[in-house]
C-alpha cells in the first residue's frame, strides 16, 4: 500500500499548482495592462494633450495627434461590420435553417480555413490581388484604400460572427419553430419574424466580437489601406488611404529608439486599444455569461 | 402560391449570399497554390536566401517558425491546460471564477500587436531576454493560451459528470479521477484545441515584429536567445519592404506558410471527427 | 439471526438542504450491521440524498446545507480529519444507471483497488475472480475479462458495477435502485447476491419497487417528503405499518 501521507502531498502539491495555473489568466491580463502602462504612461507627461489628440501624426516634428489613427480604426472597422453583418448572419441563418446536408459539409470546413489563413497571407492577397482589382473596377488611383481593407477585415471577422451567430440560432426552442409554423407561416418567415428577432442578443454578441477582432487586426490592414495618416472626414474619404491604430504601432516600433517620446507615443496607442477591445469583449462576455452550476446523479 | 415562391426565391438568396463568403476563399487558396507550386521545388525549402532574398529559399524563416511554435507549445500547454482543469474540475463559481472567464476572454480579444508591444516590454527589455526566440515564443504562448484553455476546457466538460463520481465513489480523489478519467478521454479535444492555438501562433507576425523577427538573417539560430527569421515575417518583408521581389518567391512563400497552417488544421479536424465517432458515451 | 446491538450506521436528526427547500428533514435512522436495510417511499423523498450523505458524494455538490451527525462505528464521518477517500473505501456504492468506466471489465474491477495502492498482479487476480464471483457475474465474463465493459448487457454492466464497489472489500454497500433498468433474471440474480453478501456486509439499499423491498429488508424505513415517516425491522413494515400514509403507500393506494 503507498504511503498515505505521501498520497495526501501530492494530491495537495498538484491541487495547488492547477489552482496557480487558473489564476495566472488574471495574472497575465494585469501583467499586460501594467508592461502597456509602464511604457505608455510617460507620453502623457511628455506631450501636451491638444497635441495628443491633435489631427496630424507626425511623429518626426513632434507631432502625436492620434485622432486621424482612431478615426482611421474606426472608418476601417465599421466599415468591415457594415460588410460582415449581413454576409455573416444570413450564412448562419443558411447554414443553421436552410442548407442540405451536404452544402453545410461544405461550408463549415471552408469557414474553419478561412479562420485559420494569417493575417499576413490575406493582407499579401489583398496587395497582390485585390487591391489592383479595386483601382481598376472603381478607377481609383490606387488600390491601397480603407475600403480595401475593410474588405478583408470583413472577411477575417466572418467566422467569428458566423459561429456565434449559428450558436445563438441553435439556441432558440425548438417550439418557437413550431409555433412559426402552426401558423401558416412559411419557414421564410418564421425564419425572419420568429427564430431571427429570437436569437437577437446572440447576434449582438457576435457582432460584438467581430467587432474586437477587426479593430485588433493588424497586418493585413497594414498591407492593404495604404497607411496615410489623414483625417477620413470627406465623404469619399473610404476610398482613400487611410492608417489605422494598429498599423501605426506595427509600421513604426521598429524604427524608434527606445524610450523616445515617439516610442511612449506607440505604447500609449496601445494602451487605448487595449482597453477598447476590453470593453468590447466585456459587453459582449456579459452577454453570453450564464450560470454554471454542476449537480450530482440523481 | 406567391408565398412559396418568396420562399424558393429567398432560400435561393441565401445560399448565393454564402456562395460570396465561400468563393473569395477559394479564389485566395487557388491563387496562392497555383503560382506558389511553380516557386516550390526542393532548394527553395532547403537552401538559404541569396541576394537579398530574391534567389535561393526559405530555410531560416521555415525552421524559425517550426521553433518558435515548439517554444510555443512547451510554453502554452501545461499552463492552458492547467488553467482548463482548473476551472472545469476545481473551481467553484465564485466571483473569483467569473473573474477567471472575463480575463480569458479579454486575453483572446486584445490585438496581437498589444501582445507585440507587451512581450516588448517584458521579455525583451525589462527581463533582457532581447529579441530572441525564447521572448517571441513566450509571447506567442500567452496569445495562445485564452484559445487552449477554451477548447481545453469544453472537452473536458463534456466528459459526462458520472464518470467523476463513480471515481470518487470508489475512493478516489479529486485529481484521480481527471488523471485516470477525465483527462484521457478529453484528450482528443483537447488535442485538437492545442493545435488550433499553435496554428495561430505560427501565423502570426504582429507579436513577433518587436519580440524576435530578423529582416535578414541567413543561418539557422543556436540558441533560445537568438533571433530568427520567420514565415509570416518573412512574407510581410518580401512583399512590403525589397523593391524588385520576384513575384514567384512570394506566392512561394506564402504557399508554405498557408500549407503548413492548413495541414495543422486538417489534422485537428481528422482528430476530432475520428475521436468522436469512436467514443463510448 | 443475531442482531449485533451497536449499529454499525447512525444517521442523528440529520437536516440537509441543495437549494431553499430541504431534501432532509430531521432524519434519525439506525442501520444494523450484517443486515439489508431498506429506504424506500416515493420519488423526491430523499433518498438517494440520504445513500449519498453516507459515502460524502454530496461533497462534490456545491451549495448544500447539513446539519446532524453520520456516525460509522460510533465515529462522525464529517469531523474534520476524517479522509473521506478511507471513508469511500470502506462504503461503497452503487448507482441507479449502470455506469461502467471506460476501458475493460478487468480496469473497471481493479479501479478502486489500483488507486489504493495495489500492484501485486496475483492479489490483482484474486480480487478480480472474488468480486465478479460475490457479484454472480464471473462465469458470464470470464472469457471476456479484456473486452471493453460498455459491450456487456445492462444487466451484466450493473453486476460489474457490484463487483467493482466489492473489489475494494467496503464494511458498507449502498445501493441505488440497483435493479431498475435490469429484466426479472438479472434482478433474481442480483437480489440473490445481495442475500450471500449480508453475511458480509452491511447493506443499505433503495429498491426499484415495493415488491422488491418487501422481498429483501431485513429493516426497513419509509421516506416521504424528506421525513423518515417511519422504520421497523425485519418486514413488519409491510405486514403490519403503523402510520396510515406508510399503509396506503405499501398497500399501493397512492404513490
Ligand atoms: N443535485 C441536486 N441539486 C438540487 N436538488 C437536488 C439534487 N439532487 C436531489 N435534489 C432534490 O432533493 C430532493 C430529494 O431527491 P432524491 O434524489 O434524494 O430523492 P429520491 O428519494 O432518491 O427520489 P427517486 O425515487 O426519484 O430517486 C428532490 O426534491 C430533488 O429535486
Ligand atoms: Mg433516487
Amino acid at each position: 500500500m503507498k504511503n498515505k501521507n505521501h498520497l495526501r502531498w501530492s494530491e495537495f502539491l498538484i491541487q495547488t499548482l492547477i489552482r496557480v495555473l487558473g489564476f495566472s489568466s488574471i495574472g497575465f491580463v494585469l501583467l499586460i495592462f501594467l508592461f502597456l502602462l509602464r511604457e505608455g504612461i510617460p507620453v502623457f507627461f511628455q506631450v501636451s494633450p491638444t497635441n495628443l489628440f491633435g489631427t496630424r501624426w507626425y511623429p518626426t516634428f513632434d507631432l502625436f495627434g492620434t485622432l486621424p489613427l482612431i478615426l482611421g480604426s474606426v472608418l476601417v472597422t465599421v466599415t468591415a461590420i457594415v460588410i460582415a453583418v449581413p454576409l455573416g448572419v444570413t450564412t448562419a441563418v443558411f447554414v443553421r435553417e436552410v442548407a442540405p446536408n451536404w452544402a453545410r459539409e461544405v461550408l463549415k470546413p471552408m469557414i474553419e480555413v478561412l479562420a485559420g489563413i494569417p493575417s499576413v497571407v490575406l493582407g499579401f492577397f489583398g496587395m497582390t490581388l485585390l487591391a489592383p482589382f479595386v483601382r481598376e473596377t472603381l478607377g481609383f488611383p490606387t488600390g491601397l484604400t480603407a475600403f480595401t481593407g475593410a474588405l478583408i477585415l470583413a472577411y477575417m471577422a466572418l467566422p467569428t460572427i458566423i459561429s456565434v451567430a449559428e450558436d445563438a440560432l441553435d439556441a432558440v426552442p425548438k417550439s418557437y419553430r413550431d409555433a412559426g409554423l402552426a401558423m401558416g407561416a412559411t419557414q421564410w418567415q418564421t425564419i425572419w419574424r420568429v427564430v431571427v428577432p429570437g436569437a437577437r442578443s446572440g447576434i449582438v454578441t457576435a457582432v460584438m466580437l467581430g467587432m474586437g477582432r477587426a479593430i485588433g487586426e493588424t497586418m493585413a490592414v497594414m498591407m492593404v489601406t495604404g497607411n496615410a495618416a489623414r483625417m477620413p472626414l470627406s465623404l469619399d474619404s473610404i476610398f482613400r488611404p487611410a492608417r489605422t491604430m494598429t498599423a501605426t504601432i506595427a509600421a513604426e516600433m521598429g524604427e524608434v529608439a527606445q524610450g523616445s517620446v515617439h516610442y511612449h507615443a506607440l505604447f500609449g496607442i496601445g494602451i487605448l486599444l487595449f482597453l477598447l477591445t476590453f470593453i468590447i469583449n466585456l459587453a459582449a462576455a456579459t452577454t453570453i455569461f450564464k450560470k454554471r452550476r454542476r449537480g450530482g446523479l440523481r | 402560391m406567391k408565398r412559396v415562391l418568396m420562399q424558393r426565391v429567398g432560400f435561393v438568396l441565401l445560399g448565393l449570399l454564402a456562395l460570396v463568403v465561400v468563393l473569395p476563399i477559394l479564389l485566395v487558396i487557388g491563387a496562392i497554390v497555383a503560382r506558389g507550386a511553380q516557386a516550390i521545388n526542393w532548394e527553395f525549402l532547403t537552401a538559404m536566401p541569396r541576394n537579398g532574398m530574391k534567389e535561393g529559399g526559405i530555410l531560416p524563416a521555415l525552421v524559425g517558425t517550426l521553433l518558435l511554435t515548439l517554444g510555443t507549445a512547451v510554453a502554452a500547454i501545461p499552463v492552458g491546460i492547467g488553467g482548463a482543469i482548473y476551472l472545469s474540475e476545481y473551481a467553484r463559481d465564485t466571483w473569483l471564477t467569473r473573474a477567471i472567464r472575463l480575463a480569458i476572454i479579454n486575453l483572446a480579444g486584445i490585438p496581437s500587436v498589444v501582445y507585440g508591444l507587451f512581450g516588448l516590454g517584458l521579455f525583451v527589455l525589462f527581463l533582457q531576454f532581447g529579441t530572441s526566440i525564447l521572448a517571441g515564443s513566450l509571447t506567442l504562448a500567452i496569445m495562445t493560451m485564452p484559445i487552449i484553455i477554451s477548447a481545453a476546457e469544453e472537452a473536458l466538460r463534456s466528459v459526462p459528470t458520472e464518470f467523476r463520481t463513480v471515481s470518487a465513489s470508489l475512493g478516489g480523489t479529486r485529481w484521480q479521477g481527471v488523471r485516470n478519467i477525465v483527462l484521457p478521454q478529453a484528450l482528443p479535444g483537447i488535442i485538437t484545441g492545442v493545435i488550433l492555438g499553435l496554428l495561430r501562433a505560427a501565423g502570426e507576425t504582429a507579436p513577433i515584429l518587436f519580440t524576435v523577427a530578423a529582416f535578414f538573417l541567413p543561418r539557422l539560430p543556436q540558441s533560445p536567445l537568438d533571433q530568427t527569421m520567420a514565415l509570416p515575417y518573412h512574407l510581410y518583408v518580401i512583399s512590403t519592404q525589397v523593391p524588385g521581389m520576384p513575384a514567384d518567391v512570394q506566392y512561394g512563400t506564402a504557399l508554405v506558410l498557408l500549407a503548413l497552417v492548413l495541414s495543422l488544421n486538417l489534422i485537428a479536424s481528422v482528430i476530432r471527427s475520428y475521436f468522436r465517432r469512436r467514443r463510448e458515451w | 439471526m443475531v442482531t449485533d446491538p451497536a449499529p454499525k450506521i447512525r444517521i442523528q436528526d440529520v437536516t440537509y438542504a441543495y437549494d431553499d427547500a430541504a431534501a432532509l428533514r430531521n432524519v434519525t435512522l439506525d442501520i444494523p450491521a450484517h443486515a439489508i436495510t431498506v429506504l424506500f417511499g416515493p420519488a423526491g423523498g430523499g433518498k438517494t440524498t440520504l445513500l449519498r450523505l453516507i459515502n460524502r458524494l454530496n461533497d462534490l455538490v456545491e451549495g448544500t446545507r447539513m446539519s446532524g451527525q453520520i456516525l460509522l462505528d460510533n465515529e462522525d464521518i464529517y469531523a474534520p480529519g476524517v479522509s473521506v477517500t478511507d471513508l469511500r473505501r470502506r462504503v461503497g456504492m452503487v448507482f441507479a444507471l449502470p455506469l461502467p468506466l471506460p476501458g475493460s471489465v478487468r480496469q473497471n474491477v481493479l479501479y478502486g483497488p489500483r488507486l489504493a495502492g495495489l500492484r501485486d498482479q496475483g492479489r490483482a487476480d484474486e480480487i478480480l475472480f472474488r468480486s465478479l464471483n460475490q457479484a454472480a457475474l464471473w462465469e458470464e465474463v470470464k472469457d471476456r475479462l479484456d473486452d471493453s465493459a460498455s459491450a456487456l448487457s445492462g444487466g451484466q454492466q450493473q453486476r460489474l458495477c457490484i463487483a467493482r464497489s466489492l473489489a475494494l472489500e467496503p464494511e458498507v454497500l449502498l445501493l441505488d435502485e440497483p435493479t431498475s433498468g435490469l429484466d426479472p433474471i438479472s434482478t433474481a440474480k442480483v437480489e440473490h447476491s445481495l442475500f450471500e453478501l449480508k453475511k458480509d456486509y452491511t447493506i443499505v439499499i433503495v429498491p426499484h419497487s415495493v415488491q422488491q423491498a418487501a422481498r429483501v429488508a431485513d429493516h426497513a424505513a419509509f421516506f416521504l417528503m424528506g421525513e423518515l415517516i417511519e422504520h421497523q425491522p425485519e418486514k413488519k413494515l409491510f405486514t403490519a405499518p403503523q402510520k396510515k400514509r406508510t399503509e396506503d403507500y405499501v398497500t399501493g393506494r397512492f404513490g
